[in-house]
């Protein structure tokens, strides 16, 4: 490209410097297959800015103890770096206090939390809870597993064509009284719809229910304010939002977490500890059992900073601009059937099939060209099964990707045309 | 297109099998079926056959998944009519190690048309997908030997 920038001024705004952006990320100058990786799997989990990878190096080479235990120097500068961190955490979501904010290994972990400590306290037998045919299997089946104990019932809100929930339903879901929580996915990782969340919440509230919001794909990528969306918890993961694996949060609202009965028994979450019973440690520390990750809070809170210092809105804006440029570049190849809503209504996740090739056979064929995109149930089998297939293959984009990645999908796509189109 | 390694993964056979599959439908008169799924990846084979006195008379498959195992199983179908459970086994023994990367396997004409599924074995995320209708063979095999009981550990012992 040569330098005629004035002339033509970029048209999406806020822009993102992506090229910038990309330095970054040491990973993506890796070769695959002989190929400059294009990564566009970063729904399945984000890469790593060298300010994370920093950021765990710095805490094991200058501050590592455990937390809230020694008395000595180190753990005074663990603890400190810890609830630091929690700090930030908490303000990217705009939580009211970081005392709301309980570290876990992953949105998983967080929404089998609440399942287990507020479901095990709140429901009961003619209880309902709320699901949606949309969410992942993490949103799924610890539900399945808390109604089993208790004897509540799993209700679903039902998907149209174009990926949307269908909400005209929930208003007759609510009526009969039983919902006690509702769980729906922020952005479905299979379909890339952002869910009117904040809509969902006023009439949940509204029906005297909770409303838990699985925000695996919606963290790193919006700006996030847990209050104005209306949730009463928020689960995320810091792998997806460019964090290390094995780090997570779940935000509580204050007075529904001061309810709730301890998660896991052990270190860490007591007060006292007496023959036959203990008293519990304050919040958020009575959620945290055991010696915690960590450098897994910190490096989420050095990756929060990270995206806090590139702008979540160029983010978002970046995502929804790909979307769009990804979804008519894609639905002009021959035999490509797409899911999921228009660009406006999607983050960066564009799940396709093509006519003449499984979804495993394209991704085997991209990966030769250096393309990573997934192929499979994406975790969300009911999605398969409302649309009827087996698997879908799945591309998604993040602050790092390029349009040049999108056209490499695309004659990636030409590819697997020319080898498994009829002969 | 210059790459060895993905024209040896798909061979024209196994795309050929892959559009035009054989023996894919239902067998009414079966006397086993098995439902294999691959949990990863939601591949599927309801592989039926027909079994009497330890010999496989007729067999049909239907599934849902990538050419490559829906082409191992279509090739792996047209092998095993009239044959024995114990060959089934051997073909079975024999294909899985070709896909380990056995080139005296690979050579073997035992395996017809499998063998221009060599190539999956520089594809190790690949290889279950061949393997699936493998999978349900021998699950197959393995439920109608139990059903048996006496009789089938009669006719292993001959």
């Amino acid at each position: 490209m040569s330098g005629t920038g004035a002339a033509t001024a970029p048209l999406q705004s806020p822009v993102l410097d992506v090229e910038r952006v990309r330095r970054d990320f040491p990973i993506l100058g890796e070769r695959v297959n002989g190929y400059p990786i294009a990564y566009l799997d970063s729904a399945a989990t984000a890469q790593k800015p060298r300010a994370v990878l920093a950021a765990l190096r710095d805490y094991y080479e200058s501050q590592n103890a455990n937390v809230h235990r020694g008395l000595h120097e180190l753990s005074r500068r663990a603890t400190e770096a810890y609830e630091a961190a929690r700090t930030t955490v908490a303000e990217w979501i705009g939580a009211p206090s970081p005392s709301e904010v309980i570290f876990t290994r992953g949105t998983t972990e967080s929404i089998n939390l609440v399942a287990t400590s507020w479901g095990s306290a709140n429901l009961g037998p003619g209880d309902e809870i709320l699901l949606t045919e949309m969410e992942h299997h993490s949103n799924l089946v610890p539900w399945q597993l808390v109604a089993k104990r208790t004897g509540a019932k799993l209700r679903y809100l039902q998907i149209d064509g174009d990926g949307r929930l269908i909400l005209e339903a929930l208003p007759g879901i609510l009526a009969g009284g039983g919902v006690r929580i509702a769980a729906v996915g922020h952005v479905s990782n299979a379909l890339g719809t952002i869910n009117p969340v904040r809509e969902i919440a006023e009439e949940v509230h509204a029906a005297g229910a909770l409303l838990l919001v699985d925000g695996a794909q919606g963290a790193g990528h919006h700006r996030v304010d847990v209050r104005e969306l209306g949730a009463d918890f928020y689960a995320f993961s810091g792998h997806k939002m460019c964090g290390p694996t094995g780090s997570g949060a779940l935000w509580v609202r204050g007075e529904v977490l001061e309810e709730m009965p301890p998660y896991q028994g052990g270190g860490e979450m007591i007060e006292f500890v007496r023959r036959h019973e203990s008293t519990w440690a304050d919040l958020p520390h009575k959620f945290e059992a055991g010696t915690p990750n960590i450098a897994g809070a910190i490096g989420m809170a050095a990756a929060v900073k990270y995206l806090g210092g590139v702008g979540p809105e160029k983010i978002l804006a970046h995502e929804q601009s790909l979307a769009e440029y990804a979804l008519e570049a894609l639905g002009e190849v021959p035999g490509i059937r797409l899911f999921g809503p228009p660009a406006a209504e999607r983050a960066g996740i564009l799940s396709f099939r093509m006519d003449v090739a499984h979804p495993h056979d394209i991704s085997t064929v991209l990966d030769r060209e250096g393309i990573a995109i997934r192929a499979g149930h994406h975790c969300a089998q009911l999605v398969m099964e409302r649309y009827g297939v087996g698997a879908m293959a799945r591309a998604s984009f993040y602050l790092y990707t390029t349009q040049e990645e999108v056209d490499r999908l695309v004659k990636g796509l030409g590819t697997v045309r020319s080898i498994f189109g009829a002969p | 297109m210059t790459d060895i390694q993905l024209n040896s993964l798909y061979q024209q056979l196994i795309l050929e099998h892959y559009r035009k599959p054989r023996n894919r439908g239902v067998l009414e008169d079966r006397t086993v079926e098995v439902h294999m799924r691959n949990p990863a990846c939601g591949d599927e084979i309801r592989l039926q056959l027909k079994i009497e006195d330890g010999v496989i008379r007729d067999l049909r498959f239907l599934g849902e998944g990538c050419s490559i195992s829906q082409a191992s199983t279509s090739m792996m179908t047209t092998i095993l009519k009239d044959r024995s459970l114990e060959e089934a086994i051997a073909l079975t023994r024999r294909f899985t190690q070709m896909m380990h990367g056995d080139r005296a396997a690979a050579r073997d004409r035992a395996l017809k048309d499998l063998r221009a599924l060599k190539g999956v074995a520089k594809f190790p995320i690949r290889v279950k997908c061949a393997l699936l209708g493998f999978d349900a063979l021998q699950e197959a095999v393995r439920q109608t030997r139990s059903e048996r009981g006496g009789t089938a550990s009669a006719e292993a012992g001959g």
